[in-house]
């Protein structure tokens, strides 16, 4: 099969050779967990359960709330303590509803539903899909079943199959790849049934050689579910970069992947729906990398959601040292797009791929050095954008210059600041930049809106004075007749 | 632990911006010390109290600027421009031509613009040609070759009288080959009688020839300058345009004219063309964004370093080239910019059925 390239793009330090040969080891259970009913990009989940309430394994914690939304299932059997505000994963660890549940020592087991998924129609799948609160699992959570819909509406054809990995440190999709590809490929055959779609091509960077050969040897019918290599090169996992390599193509600006034919799932999404249509579990675990250098023993753990991060460091020996862990940096996702995390007491969540605390040599934080122009970013921006200019416009609050120059056409990859000699937090200029645009549309929509009302109000008064006027204009010529009347019958009288 | 929201990438590359500063200098260095060996005790110090000279200026900036000065002083990139100013000034000239050139160069050519990254023109050349435009006998009095410790070379003390006490000594001074041959050409005369027995190569490749105290090596800069493309410090665009304009100049107006118009080899080999392809117009602050725009800089410094030479007053003419192009940058930027992703050259979004016809164009093609 023939497969294509992508501008720019960078090879960072891939430092994942301390957990691609760990197999999965499964978290064991939690006493406590803490549940968000936010875990997806959309409408926060309503709870539907209240404190005090005993709950199943696999039952709704909360329902889907609107269109765009997913819903919340309870990871474990056990009695719900409280339905409270507790803190995200999010740089600050902004308080969201959480269902706390205290977990029971016996776990009844999954029960697989009666019929045959394969025996189901598209809609039925994705009905059950957006059930299971299948999000997507590469770290940006859109709910599965919109994207699905939107796909079965615009007659997709290929369905492409990320298996890039180009976070450096995350290995929990290789580790997926290597030892669940079988149940990965039947999570994707009910994702193509689902599509109606023709084929699946699943695509996976060139250095992860044990994971290409398992799905090569598991691939049969290559015409039907190919397995492709790409050459490693972040940002391969990248949506708008994927769809280029596998279709030739880019996405253009303002257009979604589904109008060229395609869509793209994660492989732990296609996991994630065999998990819930075969076994009838829906989404309330997932594979997280721990690792980093300040985690002693790194691991790919299985961990049910509402987990606390301090527990997976905790297992996993993070070296502590007086009053917390010894590491510089806290990351859930990986170390280029990752959140960072001001405090390891937040629960892992859908889009957990991984748990990287990073040491000081790590991260090479130093202060920014003024910059000497380089061209660094010109070069690897997968966007082909100058993100040394955009940061001058920005810096000066020139966001309308910026805008000119595409900055809403960054998708935040971060490898122009990865590169950058000078350390300059580029990304950040960005978020920053962004924000202030949206902030600007905002205000200048409401202020169109006010003067809509201001003159929809002025010509309403205008018109009550006209009737006014010529109401008061209607008496005055009555009165006029009439005296002219009485005048003329007093004469007549005469 | 920082309070404020911070945004990915958490790992960052390790290269810095003196680390940067630090390799191109590494590179600089054959050319350098066999300058320095070449011509002797004067140069040296002339080389050192340009570079100190610099740092000085730079630190006094800085603390009148009140911005960290050990932090910006040690990043390198005041005693980058100090050197290669240095490597362009005649070997033997007064300490006085050092010091002012490290003045104009650091505080007016890099600090009133804002320090380093906000200049419009290269520093080092700004300070070149004030100083050849003020002083032209001191900026073109060419010395000989006099290698360290032979004989007929002055020592340490001579060196000392020639730079701090205006000594001259007979025998030295020389004109460089660019100036030798514009001279004999206002006699009237021709390229075979100039050099009869054609161009002699090995004086320019290896340094044994008249010329500024860095400069007239043009093996050991190449050698510098391939350095720094292969390990990917600068981008191959900026000397390949530049040397490669020059060449097709020099080749065409050759091939009509060979004895008034020296060919390719002579105009490469000599004066500050190959230090100002690799080491001057490639300074990443005055150079453009894009490499299309790198090229047509390039290739624009060439064509007018040729025209200068051919027909300007000057018998050399890199740092006018290198500043008149550097003016052109903004407006180079401004106009070339890489496309975006997803959008045609003008930023329209690509339309569907664009995007369809380029993939069976494709395929067409596949």
């Amino acid at each position: 099969m023939k497969l294509f390239s992508f501008r720019g793009g960078i090879h960072p330090l891939e430092r994942k050779e301390r957990t691609r040969d760990l197999p999965i080891e499964v978290m064991p259970m939690p006493k406590r967990l803490y549940v968000p009913l936010q875990q997806h990009i959309g409408e926060p989940a309503v709870a539907i359960v209240s404190a005090g309430e005993k709950v199943r394994r696999g039952q709704l914690l909360g329902g889907s709330a609107g269109k765009v939304s997913a819903p919340v299932h309870s990871p474990a059997d056990g009695v719900v303590v409280e339905v409270t505000e507790f803190a995200s994963p999010h740089p600050a660890a902004l308080p969201v509803t959480t269902a706390v549940i205290d977990v029971d020592d016996e776990q009844t087991p999954w029960q697989a539903p009666g019929e045959d998924p394969f025996t189901l129609s598209g809609e039925e799948l994705a009905r059950r899909i957006r059930e299971a609160g299948i999000v997507g699992m590469g770290g940006a959570t859109f709910p599965s079943a919109v994207k699905l819909d939107q796909a079965r509406r615009h007659n997709v054809d290929t369905l492409i199959i990320n298996g890039g990995e180009c976070e450096p440190y995350l290995t929990c999709d290789d580790r997926l790849m290597q030892e669940r590809g079988q149940q990965m490929l039947i999570g994707i055959e009910l994702m193509l049934r689902c599509l109606e779609a023709s084929r699946a091509v699943i695509v996976v960077e060139d250095n992860k050689e044990a994971a290409l050969a398992n799905l090569r040897r598991l691939c049969t019918n290559p015409e039907r579910i190919r397995t492709v290599s790409v050459p490693t090169r972040y940002p391969q996992g990248s949506q708008k970069q994927m769809m280029q390599s596998v279709l030739g193509r880019e996405v253009p600006a303002g257009a979604h992947g589904v109008e060229l034919g395609a869509i793209m799932h994660n492989v732990a999404t296609a996991f994630a729906v065999y998990e819930a249509l075969v076994l009838g579990k829906p989404l309330v675990s997932r594979i997280v990398t721990v690792g980093g250098g300040a985690v002693a023993r790194p691991a790919n753990l299985e961990v049910p959601f509402g987990t606390l991060v301090s527990e997976l460091l905790a297992h996993c020996d993070a070296a502590a040292d007086g009053d917390g862990f010894g590491y510089e940096r806290l990351l859930m996702g990986g170390p280029m797009m990752g959140q960072w995390l001001p405090h390891p007491e937040v629960p892992i969540i859908k889009g957990s791929s991984g748990i990287i605390a990073l040491s000081e040599e790590e991260t090479r934080v130093t202060l920014p050095q003024p910059c000497i122009r380089c061209t660094r970013c010109v070069s690897v921006c997968p966007s082909g954008l100058l993100p040394l200019e955009l940061a001058k416009r920005i810096r000066k609050d020139d966001f309308e210059a910026a805008a000119e120059l595409g900055l809403s056409d960054c998708i935040a990859c971060g490898s122009c600041a990865y590169v950058c000699p000078s350390k300059i937090p580029l990304v950040q200029f960005f978020h920053y930049g962004k924000g202030q645009l949206q902030a600007r549309r905002v205000q200048s929509r409401k202020l169109e809106r006010t003067a809509e009302l201001a003159s929809a109000k002025e010509t309403r008064m205008e018109a009550i004075e006209r009737e006014k006027a010529e109401a008061a204009a209607k008496r005055k010529a009555e009165q006029a007749a009439k005296k002219a009347a009485e005048a003329a019958a007093a004469a007549t009288e005469e | 632990m920082s309070q404020t929201l911070i945004s990915g990438p958490h790992t960052l590359a390790s290269s810095t911006v003196s680390r940067t500063m630090l390799w191109v200098m590494v590179a600089l260095l054959p050319a350098t010390l066999w300058g320095l060996y070449l011509f002797g005790w004067p140069a040296i110090n002339l080389f050192a109290i340009t570079l100190a000279s610099a740092l000085l200026f730079e630190a006094a900036c800085l603390y009148l600027a009140g911005r960290p000065v050990q932090l910006t002083l040690f990043d390198g990139s005041a005693l980058l421009t100090a050197w290669l100013l240095a490597m362009s000034l005649p070997p033997w000239a007064p300490w006085w031509v050092g010091v002012l050139g490290s003045f104009i160069a650091i505080v007016i050519g890099k600090q009133v613009f804002g320090g380093l990254g906000h200049n419009l023109f290269n520093p080092a050349m700004v300070a070149r040609v004030a100083l050849l435009v003020s002083f032209p006998l001191q900026l073109t009095s060419w010395t000989a070759p006099a290698p360290l410790f032979a004989d007929g070379s002055p020592g340490f003390i001579d060196g000392l009288a020639i730079t701090f006490g205006g000594l001259q000594i007979d025998g030295f001074s020389g004109a460089s080959l660019l100036g030798e041959v514009k001279t004999e050409f206002t006699t009237g005369k021709v390229l075979s009688e100039i050099m009869p027995g054609g161009m002699e190569y090995s004086g320019p490749l290896w340094g044994h020839t008249y010329g500024s105290l860095g400069e007239t090596s043009a093996l050991l800069i190449l050698a510098g300058g391939l350095l720094l493309v292969t390990i990917g410090l600068i981008n191959w665009t900026i000397p390949a345009s530049m040397l490669g304009s020059v060449a097709l100049l020099a080749t065409l107006m050759n091939l009509v004219d060979p004895e008034h118009y020296p060919d390719a080899g002579f105009h490469l080999f000599s004066g500050a063309l190959m230090l100002g392809a690799f080491f001057i117009a490639t300074d990443m602050v005055t150079s453009p964004n894009t490499w299309s725009g790198q090229l047509l800089f390039g290739a624009g410094c060439g064509a007018l370093v040729y025209v200068i030479r051919t027909w300007g007053g000057y018998p050399e003419g890199v740092a006018f080239a290198v500043l008149l192009m550097n003016a052109l940058t903004p407006l180079i930027d401004y106009y070339i910019k890489p496309r975006i992703y997803g959008r045609d050259r003008r930023g329209n979004p690509l339309t569907l059925d664009k995007v369809e016809g380029d993939h069976r164009a494709k395929e067409g093609q596949a």
